[in-house]
């Protein structure tokens, strides 16, 4: 059986149709329900194997980045999203999602504390918001399920605020050492970790693209795989057609697919 | 009572908002700012336990990078302190949205009066006089029509009070319904219409007074307990609805017309004899036309699940008095013109399009101007937050330049929609209303925003112009209501939806009730933001994020109790009815009746005078023989051509996944594409081109060359990315000066004649290339008189067009892509150079800017429609590995744009290029001809390309090179040889961080 993706909709989250397609096409069966359906009756999220917070602009970013969401559902679900946590489940949240999460506290989750804010996605250096395509790289000693086997991808950002910050080093020094960092900003020509904007698009420490718990099952990421399903959405997808380089799915899948592969196999 | 809370960020955390401020006010304002430091202020005036404002204050604070205080936060050494924050009633989506967090918080719904207000403190370091700062207050960090500017030295600071006081007006206006009388002189009549902003002309003012004189309408008012005389709210309500941005009377008028020669013409409505008469010639040739100029936007099919909507629109009034806002607004309103099209649209894509005057602009400016730079940054951020925060990706977007913007500055915005054919079984365009039907209001509540937006745009803008005028969009109450509306689609729970605009409810529903034949609202039962609102207030205010329903009566609690569940303000406030007649209470009290055939057809035609004299318009001396090298870097760096990349990239093109040919493309994703492709859904590989053209220098020659070019370009570019003849559509937009003949406008008939001729030449191309306009708007009003200086926008048309694309994957892109392919030019290049990007250029070179005359390109629309299927022939063949339609600046920067594109080199031999007679240089690299393309293909299929060429203008005219130089000569001499670098640089450092 596929398994089942709950998908909070609402209050200006908006990349529902995109993620619901990326689930669908790696084998998963995802269900969009809004937020105030879900925090009527909390516990239906046990019905589920897995969770998305996607992008969007919930609240409009005021008050930064996903505070404003982040509290509606610590108020209403934290219990059960601890005991989801704590059942092996799957969470997963893209740029807005992934800032809703660092607020809530899900990540880093270091210690089994998955609800103090301990992190920060903090406005670009460049002060802006940006949507252009950057290439991450993927690290092998991360225990991230969504990000197994991987290791180059191209895959577009859309944020104003991805920058991960602290000001507590040796906590960073913590997530590094536990594997938490699954993916960063790299220079495709390397394939190193970089500091140098555009390729770093928002001057994030250690070049963090996205963070993950010590479980490796709840994972969050600046850029956005689900908008990377067509071959087509590559920017350059007319010269690999001409030099015979598209790729029959777009990479961003990938992800996705870990996860079912995961889900399927637990 | 109220509580301040001050949050500021911690020590050691960058501080980009006050770094930006202080490199703004050393680099534009050139003042000695050492240093900002920001934070940011919320009153809270909720009651609040000691706890529950302990509580509050821990989550307005990231305990990451934040400390806040409630009441004083300790300030760091600083020399001024600037506060800025909302004026009272002025929408706070900030203020909105904590309003919502300590909602959450507490546990309980706020109360009518309780609300949280923001702020912002700019802490200054710099040896700065009180003027400096407040100019850099009034200039720089807010703008006075909408915010208040608090200024305080370092002392004052210390010794103020701590303020907690909310911006709230704490005393209203008791309710008043007051009536005007009519019966005065002309000179009477004209000042009733002048101070209330009603913009009303003697001829209408006269038929006003008219209807109610008529014995049946006064005998219908007695019976409701109206005075005699008109009340305000239904002169307001009349004024609105007659209003130019409503009515488009210009366009409906009668035109009296002579050409040159002393021609004379009557030409009943431009509207109905050009526009419309174009589309309802062409739809007996296409079968994809749905719903054309009778709905929010136009409808065409797109295949047997889906049509399309798409509509353009401006907002350039609001914009002049306060960029951010006038723009989010213009994009967040455009959005429901789909959502609110037939059963409502889903949301696919948005376009953009800007004309100011140059950011570098160092003349005087007329007082009560903004900056230009000011202008464009605030329009940019306005529709950057607009549509990220909407979650729709942008497509197309581009900016134009020219001093004559500086008074009013023009902002396109345009959506495009999706929606299944059939909906519970019903045609989804289909709209009915039945007597019975609930009124229901849904989406924000209504304060005094916007109010005489529609009348106010209808006048030239002057110094007292109200801010009231101005609204400020919310994207994220608009993102849940059109969810919300989606949602209750799907279920069937309404009949007809339209939005609230220009005009709000008094337009909405002046629409609606002519699908019933009536309508019978009460304005007490609207949701307001504030108490003291009047009747005519409540009836015209603009708040945004509003949509109008004709909800069944067995649906009315269904779809109320859906908006409650998805936090989405919905009300009913009346009854559609079938009496004829438009009945506006408050409570009990009657205080508007309005007949709806006086109401729709009772305004008086026009009838404007047009005079048609060719313009003369001196060309430049022509320039010496010899290397354009510098010419083409001029021209690549000029600010029409310049890349616009460093602004684009703050919009968000890719939510959805959908985008195919995206707005920038090549190996480094930095080129302009000439049009974008984009899927409309998951499941096919069909898709939609997006595309379009503008060109208002051509109108200072003739605009009707000006129109025919700028739709050739809208066509051209969906041809040369592989959108077919007989599938795209069209969509007009025209911007004009006042046309119309009086004391402050002695040249209305040649501003009236240059619109005449745009219509014609409107209705010629469109008709003969099978490009049915579907929708279109127009602002005619754009003119400024700040300052004592009138400055007239030159005759602006922005041309869109929208086509299928059966499969996505066949896109063509405007890149070089492989050295040794072969590079042709097709289409003929003439000796046209009047008004074009290089005599403008050259024009400036030369000290004399205006002398940009000369020939302005023509079009033979035989020829191009031979060219054009042929393109589209070769492309279907996939013969082509790259295709670009030059524009400005001619082959030249077309060679040179494709070239950066594929980052390699071409070697062009000019004088292969099909021509016309004997061209001097200059006309071979830098004429604007209408209808060309340069393309490559592979060297083994050269001979393909060419057989399918035979008979038309097509031409070898070089190769693609390894090396990265850009080299055209010709048999005489070489005219061009750049390196890429040098190119790109040109090309991008313009505009790039500003």
């Amino acid at each position: 059986m596929n398994p089942k993706i709950l998908i909070i909709t609402g209050y200006g989250l908006n990349c529902e149709a995109e993620s619901h397609h990326a689930w669908t096409l790696a084998g998963a069966a995802p269900e969009l329900v809004h937020l105030n359906d879900l925090i009527e009756r909390p516990a239906r999220l046990h019905d589920y194997a897995g969770l998305m917070f996607i992008g969007g602009f919930s609240y409009g970013d005021h008050m930064g980045s996903g505070l404003a969401f982040g509290a509606r559902v610590r108020h209403h679900m934290q219990s059960d999203l601890a005991r989801f946590i704590a059942d092996g489940k799957l969470i997963l949240g893209v740029c807005n999602g992934f800032q809703i999460m660092t607020k809530l506290g899900l990540l880093p989750g270091l210690n089994g504390d998955y609800f103090t804010q301990k992190i920060v996605l903090m406005h670009n250096d460049c002060g802006a918001f940006q949507n252009f395509w950057v290439t991450l790289r993927f690290e092998g000693n991360s225990p991230c399920v969504f990000t197994r086997n991987l290791d180059l991808m191209p895959l577009p950002i859309r944020h104003g605020e991805g920058k991960v910050f602290t000001l507590d080093r040796p906590l960073l020094d913590r997530i590094e050492q536990l594997g938490c960092v699954p993916c960063r900003y790299a220079d495709p020509a390397t394939g190193l970790a970089t500091d140098q904007f555009p390729l770093n698009p928002n001057g994030s420490l250690n070049a963090i693209a996205g963070l993950c718990d010590p479980t490796g099952r709840v994972f969050g990421l600046m850029p956005h795989p689900e908008a990377y399903l067509f071959p087509e959405n590559h920017p350059q997808w007319d010269l690999q057609k001409l030099r015979g380089t598209l790729p029959a799915q777009g990479a961003g899948l990938k992800l996705f697919q870990n996860a079912v592969a995961f889900l399927k196999s637990s | 009572m109220a509580y301040r809370i001050e949050i500021a960020l911690k020590r050691g955390v960058h501080d980009g908002r006050g770094a930006g401020v202080a490199a703004r006010a050393r680099n534009f304002f050139h003042l000695p700012v050492t240093g900002c430091a920001t934070r940011d202020v919320f009153k809270v005036d909720v009651a609040l336990t000691p706890r529950q404002l302990r509580e509050v204050q821990k989550i307005f604070t990231d305990p990451v990078i934040a400390r806040s205080a409630i009441g004083r936060l300790a300030a760091p050494a600083f020399d001024w302190l600037v506060e800025t924050s909302f004026k009272p009633g002025v929408t706070d989506n900030l203020g909105r949205t904590a309003q919502e967090v300590v909602t959450d918080t507490i546990g309980r719904p706020l109360a009518a009066h309780e609300g949280v207000y923001t702020g912002v403190h700019y802490l200054l370091k710099g040896t700065l006089t009180r003027e400096q700062v407040q100019r850099l207050g009034r200039d720089l960090l807010a703008n006075e029509l909408i915010q208040s500017i608090r200024v305080f030295s370092a002392e004052e600071w210390a010794a103020a009070p701590v303020d907690a006081e909310p911006p709230v007006i704490r005393d209203p206006a008791a309710v008043e319904v007051r009536t005007y009388d009519l019966s005065g002189s002309d000179a009477d009549l004209m000042r009733i219409s002048r101070e209330g902003i009603l913009s009303l002309s003697i001829e209408e003012l006269y038929a006003i007074r008219d209807y109610f004189n008529r014995p049946a309408v006064l005998a219908a008012r007695t019976g409701l307990g109206l005075p005699a005389q008109p009340t305000d709210v239904e002169l307001e309500c009349i004024a609105q609805t007659w209003s130019e941005h409503c009515k488009h009377k210009i366009f409906a008028a009668n035109v009296h017309y002579v050409d040159e020669t002393g021609k004379e013409q009557t030409i009943d409505s431009l509207f109905k004899s050009c526009i419309r008469a174009a589309t309802e010639k062409i739809r007996k040739d296409i079968n994809w036309l749905v719903s054309v100029f009778t709905d929010n936007a136009g409808i065409i099919r797109f295949d047997d699940r889906y049509n399309i909507s798409f509509k353009c629109e401006t907002h350039n009034s609001p914009s002049a008095l306060d960029p951010y806002g006038g723009a989010i607004t213009g994009i967040v309103g455009v959005n429901r013109d789909p959502m609110g099209t037939g059963m409502g649209c889903e949301l696919v894509c948005n376009t953009w399009g800007y004309c100011f005057g140059s950011p570098f602009y160092a003349g005087d400016l007329p007082a009560g101007l903004m900056h230009p730079r000011r202008i464009r940054d605030g329009v940019h951020q306005g529709v950057i937050d607009g549509g990220n925060q909407s979650g729709i990706p942008w497509t197309r977007g581009f900016e134009r330049f020219d001093e004559r913007y500086l008074g009013k500055p023009l902002v396109y915005c345009g959506t495009i929609g999706k929606i299944p054919r059939l909906l519970q079984e019903r045609p989804s365009e289909r709209k009915e209303i039945l007597p019975g039907d609930a009124i229901v209001m849904c989406g924000g509540r209504i304060g005094k925003d916007g109010i005489h937006g529609a009348t106010f745009s209808s006048e030239e803008l002057r110094h007292e112009s109200p801010a009231q005028a101005v609204q400020i969009g919310d994207p994220i109450t608009q993102r849940k209501m059109y969810e919300f509306l989606m949602e209750a689609r799907d279920l069937g729970l309404f009949r007809a939806l339209t939005d609230n605009g220009a005009g709000g409810l008094s337009s909405s529903l002046g629409e609606m009730s002519s699908m019933s034949g009536g309508a019978e609202i009460d304005l007490a039962k609207a949701p307001l933001k504030y108490e003291g609102l009047q009747p005519w207030e409540i009836l015209l205010s603009e708040a945004q994020e509003r949509m109008s329903l004709a909800v069944q009566p067995e649906n009315v609690a269904a779809f109320l109790a859906l908006a409650r569940r998805r936090d989405v303000e919905a009300d009913v406030i009346g009854t559609f009815t079938d009496t004829g007649a438009f009945v506006v209470k408050h409570g009990d009290r009657v205080v508007g009746r309005l007949e709806m055939e006086f109401l729709h057809e009772g305004c008086p035609k026009m009838h404007i005078e047009a005079r048609w004299q060719p313009p003369q318009v001196a060309a430049p001396a022509p320039l010496r023989a010899g290397s354009r090298n510098r010419a083409l870097l001029g021209l690549l760096g000029a600010l029409n051509v310049c890349s616009k990349e460093f602004k684009s990239r703050q919009y968000d093109g890719e939510v959805k996944g959908l985008s195919v040919v995206k707005p920038f493309v090549g190996v480094q994703s930095d080129m302009p594409s000439d049009a974008t492709v984009m899927r409309v859904d998951y499941a096919s590989h069909a898709g939609i081109i997006l595309a379009e053209g503008i060109n208002p220098f051509f109108s200072d020659l003739d605009t009707y060359a000006m129109m025919a070019s700028v739709i050739d370009e809208a066509v051209r570019r969906v041809v040369s990315v592989g959108g077919k003849l007989g599938q795209i559509a069209g969509l007009d937009n025209f911007c004009w000066p006042d046309p119309v003949l009086s004391e402050k406008t002695p040249d209305g008939p040649y501003k009236m004649a240059q619109l005449v001729r745009a219509n014609q030449a409107l209705y010629d191309i469109c008709t003969a290339y099978l490009v049915p306009p579907i929708s279109g708007k127009d602002s005619m009003k754009n003119d400024s008189v700040r300052g004592g200086r009138k400055i007239s926008i030159p005759p602006t048309v922005l041309f869109s067009t929208i086509a299928k694309m059966d499969d996505v994957r066949k896109a063509v892109t405007m890149s070089f892509k492989q050295a040794g392919d072969a590079i042709y030019v097709i289409g003929l290049t003439q000796d046209e150079l009047g008004a074009s990007e290089f005599h403008r250029w050259l024009a400036d070179e030369q000290g004399a800017p205006a002398n940009y005359g000369g020939t302005v390109p023509g079009l033979d629309v035989l020829r191009a429609l031979a060219t054009y299927r042929v393109m589209n022939s070769v492309i279907e063949a996939g013969l082509l590995r790259s295709s670009h339609t030059p524009t400005l600046g001619g082959l030249a920067v077309a060679f040179a744009l494709a070239a950066l594109g594929g980052d390699l080199g071409a070697d062009i031999q000019l004088d292969a290029a099909p021509h016309t007679g004997d061209l001097r240089d200059d006309a071979r690299l830098f004429a604007e001809s209408n209808s060309r393309f340069v393309v490559t293909c592979a060297p083994e299929q050269a001979a393909a390309l060419e057989e399918k060429f035979r008979g038309l203008s097509c031409a070898r005219v070089g190769t693609v090179t390894a090396a990265r130089t850009l080299s055209i000569r010709t048999a005489a001499r070489q005219l061009v040889e750049a390196d890429l670098d040098t190119l790109r640089k040109a090309f991008k450092k313009t505009l790039q961080g500003i």
